[in-house]
């Protein structure tokens, strides 16, 4: 067998030549099967918007429970969003959500998302939600980081930005925590979603 | 260098088939459909060439249902990794033998 036969055949080109073209070609398929992103970067744009006006009427609200109802409505809306943009994101790329990268995003962002909405009740149980902010920014950034690993490496940067701005949360006073909540559901998913739409095909 | 190239896997050896077992160790799991959008390929090729490295032992078959439609999914074996490895260092092995015949 020569190698001229192989995945990148020239006739007269020398064998070292060839051997480092299909060492390449080798490589580049392991990029592309690793690096397909389902995330949607219009999807995560489009959340970080509704998150503004959420922000808006949830410091309106007069009790606990009339804020935790508008960040509840407004993760039922981003989660929407975000199912449907993935979707289509997917079948744009005619890749499968079912198997490959998609699945394994789906599957490592899943539990810390599920932990996080149990520990919400709990907390919510307890009457004590002034930590939630912080909660959800630590569990969205981990759930984002775990996810992104089998991501580009975008994703793994945008969970780290949220558990930073959650560690930070825990030792601000309550108005900052506010803000940083706004700058990492709103600022982090506008800027990442943008750069995320340019760069990786929508 | 003769006696290198002689030895190369003829099974890995072709594009096709060198690309799904690269893609398979990068993916770890892959369905017949994002293999043939990565490979760029068509489904009678890409078949083919599958189910010659199924028939080797290099990958497996997962055959499955989602939402009534049929999956096919395929996974990379141990024999698989170890072919593609042997091919891997083979094909350094020539480079590091030219540059040593002919330095820079």
């Amino acid at each position: 067998m020569l190698i001229g036969h192989g995945p990148i055949s020239h006739r007269g080109t020398p064998p070292e030549k060839q051997a480092s073209e299909h060492l390449r070609f080798i490589r580049e398929v392991m990029e592309r099967s690793a690096s397909f992103t389902a995330v949607p970067g219009w999807g995560m744009f489009v959340v970080g918007i509704t998150s503004l006006p959420a922000v808006w009427i949830a410091t309106m609200q007069t009790s606990p429970e009339g804020w935790l109802t508008v960040w509840l409505v407004e993760a039922t809306i981003a989660l929407t969003i975000a199912i449907l943009t993935l979707r289509r994101k997917a079948r744009k790329c005619g890749v499968s959500l079912s198997s490959g990268p998609g699945r394994k995003y789906i599957l490592t962002l899943a539990p810390s998302m599920v932990a996080g909405l149990l520990l919400t009740v709990a907390l919510w149980r307890a009457g004590n939600l002034d930590v939630l902010p912080t909660l959800w920014l630590l569990f969205y950034g981990a759930g984002t980081i775990t996810g992104g690993a089998s991501s580009v490496r975008t994703i793994p940067v945008l969970g780290i930005c949220f558990m930073v701005l959650g560690v930070v949360s825990l030792f601000v006073p309550g108005i900052w925590t506010d803000i940083l909540f706004v700058l990492g559901f709103g600022g982090l998913h506008i800027g990442f979603g943008l750069y995320i739409a340019r760069r990786y095909g929508g | 260098m003769r006696v290198l190239r002689q030895n190369l896997d003829p099974l890995i050896h072709a594009r096709v088939r060198l690309g799904i077992v690269s893609a398979l160790a990068a993916g770890e799991t892959l369905s017949f459909r994002d293999l043939k959008v990565l490979l760029k390929t068509s489904d009678g090729n890409l078949s083919r060439h599958a189910q010659k490295l199924e028939k080797a032992g290099y990958i497996e078959c997962i055959k499955s249902f989602q939402n009534r439609i049929p999956l096919t999914e395929y996974r990379l074996t141990s024999k698989g990794i170890a072919a593609l490895l042997t091919y891997v260092e083979q094909m350094e092995r020539m480079l590091k033998m030219a540059r040593a015949v002919t330095p820079d």
